[in-house]
C-alpha cells in the first residue's frame, strides 16, 4: 500500500470527495451576486440581523434603501425604522354589527402598504357569513359579488393579522426573521426571511401572505413613505402581513391606521390597550367582545365586537 | 282651651297653605325656566353637510309667516321626505325652529345651532350619543393618540331617512387558481 501511495504523491487522482468539493464550490460562487452587481446588492447579502444592528448600521442601511427604491420607483422615498412607541400595546377593535362588508379596507391597505397589485395580494379578507350559522368559517364565503352589500341574511367579518400576544407563527421560522415588538405588533425582517413559509402554515388566521413573484407595484401606485419592518417594497420570495400600518401608528402624531380612515361605516376602532381611556378599552369594558378562535391561546389584540 | 285649638288649627291652615303655595311656585319655576344649559364640551366637525345653496334658511323665511300646521310641505322642499324615521309621529317643526329658521330646537325649547345637531340626535338615541362621544359609535380620523375628527351624525346618516344606503362591494379576490 505505502508503495503505491508514494508512486502516486505527484499525479493527480479525482476521488469522489474531491469531485464534490470542487462541485460545491463551483455551485456556490454562481449563487453568488455577479461581479458587476451593485455595491448594494453586496451589502444586503452580507446584511446582519436587524435587531443586530448598531444604529449607525441601521442608517447606512435605511439610506441605502431608500437610494434604491427611489431609482426604482422615480420618486423620493422614505425608509423609517420608528421604534415601538414607550407604553403603547396596540388594540384593534371591528364592530361586526356596523361592517357592510364593501371591501373598501381591503383597498385601501393595499394602497397604504404597497402590496402587489399583480399578482394580487391582499392583507385583509372579508369573510360573509351566514346570520343563522353565526360565527361558522366552515361556511365562509370570500368571493362574494353582489350588486349591492349587505345582503339579507348576511353579515360580514374581515379577518387580517391579530397580532398575537402569544404568535405561533414567529415560533416556527427556523432563522427569526420575524418577532413581536414590544408596541405588540409581529413584524418580518424581509431581508432575512429565507421564504420557507413555515409561519404561513402555523397561522391559523390565513393572515400572512407570500410572495411568488416580483411584486407588481406600479411606481405611480407606490406609497413613499415607508418603515423599514412594515411597508417597504418587498422582493420576491419573501413572507408579509399587516402591520397595523406602522409607518402611521408609530409617528408622534400617531394617525390612524389606513383601513380605520377609509372605513365608510365607522366599524374600525384603534389604540393604546394600555391607556384606560382610549377608544379600545372603551370598547372592550362596555361591549359584547370575542376574539377569534380564542381555544388556540393565540391571545389575538384583534377584537371583534357588537356595538348593538 | 278651646281658644288654644282654634289657634292651632289656623295655625295649621295657615302652614298647609303656605307649603300648597311655595310647591305650586316651585313647580311653576320648574316647568317654565328652561333646563340650565349643559355644561357639554363642544365637539370639532367639520360644517354641516347643507345642499348647495340652501343656508340660511332665513334667506327664504325671513318675509314668510311661519305656519305651525301639520301637512304635507308641496311648493318647496319637496324633495325632504322623512323616511325611515318615526315619519307618522313627527314632522318639520319638531326639529327645526319656527321662530329661529337657522336654528334648530331641542325637546327643551333651546335653540342651537347646526353645528351642534349631535344633540339634537342624542335626545332620542342616547346610547348612540354616548358611544359617539367615546369614538365607539362612528367614523374616526385622524389621531389615535391625539386630536381625533369628528363628525356630525348627519355627514353619514341623511337627518330625513337616515338608513345607510346599499353600497357596492369592491372586487373580490383573486381565486388562487386564477393567479398567474
Amino acid at each position: 500500500m505505502s508503495d503505491m501511495d508514494e508512486h502516486d504523491e505527484h499525479v493527480f487522482r479525482l476521488t469522489r470527495r474531491k469531485a464534490l468539493k470542487g462541485l460545491a464550490l463551483g455551485i456556490g460562487t454562481m449563487a453568488l451576486p455577479a461581479k458587476e452587481a451593485s455595491a448594494s446588492v453586496w451589502e444586503s447579502f452580507f446584511q446582519k440581523h436587524f435587531r443586530e444592528l448598531g444604529s449607525a448600521e441601521r442608517q447606512k442601511i435605511l439610506a441605502r434603501l431608500e437610494k434604491e427604491y427611489s431609482a426604482r420607483y422615480k420618486k423620493s422615498v422614505r425608509v423609517k425604522d420608528t421604534p415601538a412607541p414607550e407604553g403603547v400595546l396596540f388594540g384593534y377593535g371591528l364592530d361586526l354589527s356596523r361592517c357592510v362588508g364593501c371591501r373598501r379596507c381591503v383597498y385601501g391597505c393595499v394602497t397604504e402598504n404597497n402590496q402587489s397589485r399583480d399578482p394580487q395580494v391582499h392583507w385583509i379578507k372579508v369573510l360573509r357569513l351566514s346570520k343563522e350559522r353565526g360565527v361558522d368559517l366552515e361556511h365562509s364565503e370570500q368571493y362574494y359579488n353582489p350588486a349591492t352589500v349587505p345582503q339579507d341574511g348576511y353579515f360580514y367579518m374581515p379577518v387580517q393579522c391579530q397580532q398575537c400576544e402569544n404568535p405561533p407563527c414567529t415560533k416556527v421560522c427556523p432563522v427569526q426573521a420575524t418577532w413581536k415588538e414590544k408596541d405588540g405588533i409581529v413584524v418580518v425582517d424581509y431581508n432575512w426571511c429565507i421564504g420557507c413559509r413555515y409561519c404561513m402554515a402555523a397561522c391559523p388566521y390565513g393572515a400572512r401572505h407570500f410572495n411568488w413573484k416580483t411584486p407588481g407595484l406600479p411606481a405611480g401606485d407606490m406609497n413613499p413613505e415607508t418603515h423599514y419592518l412594515g411597508n417597504r417594497p418587498r422582493p420576491v420570495g419573501v413572507v408579509e402581513k399587516c402591520t397595523f400600518c406602522m409607518q402611521r401608528t408609530r409617528e408622534p402624531d400617531g394617525k390612524y391606521p389606513a383601513c380605520v380612515e377609509v372605513c365608510p361605516v365607522g366599524a374600525r376602532k384603534f389604540g393604546n390597550l394600555l391607556d384606560p381611556t382610549s377608544e379600545i378599552r372603551n370598547v372592550i369594558e362596555n361591549k359584547r367582545v370575542f376574539i377569534l378562535k380564542e381555544d388556540l391561546n393565540t391571545q389575538p389584540k384583534f377584537y371583534y365586537f357588537y356595538s348593538v | 282651651m278651646v281658644h288654644g285649638r282654634t289657634i292651632f288649627i289656623w295655625c295649621m291652615v295657615f302652614v298647609s297653605l303656605s307649603v300648597v303655595v311655595t310647591a305650586e311656585a316651585g313647580r311653576r319655576e320648574f316647568w317654565n325656566t328652561p333646563p340650565k344649559l349643559e355644561s357639554e364640551e363642544s365637539y370639532k366637525v367639520p360644517p354641516p353637510p347643507f345642499t348647495e345653496g340652501i343656508f340660511p334658511c332665513s334667506e327664504c323665511h325671513k318675509e314668510m309667516r311661519p305656519n305651525p300646521q301639520r301637512r304635507v310641505l308641496k311648493d318647496e322642499h319637496t324633495n325632504i321626505q322623512l323616511k325611515n324615521h318615526a315619519e307618522n309621529e313627527r314632522w318639520c317643526l319638531d326639529c327645526h325652529d319656527m321662530k329661529n329658521r337657522d336654528k334648530l330646537r331641542l325637546v327643551s325649547g333651546e335653540q342651537i345651532d347646526f353645528t351642534e345637531s349631535y344633540r339634537l340626535c342624542g335626545q332620542c338615541h342616547g346610547d348612540k350619543y354616548r358611544d359617539w362621544k367615546a369614538g365607539i359609535h362612528g367614523k374616526r380620523t385622524g389621531q389615535w393618540n391625539g386630536k381625533r375628527q369628528y363628525l356630525l351624525c348627519a355627514h353619514c346618516h341623511n337627518p330625513h331617512n337616515p338608513r345607510f344606503k346599499e353600497l357596492q362591494p369592491k372586487p373580490p379576490p383573486m381565486r388562487p387558481e386564477n393567479i398567474r
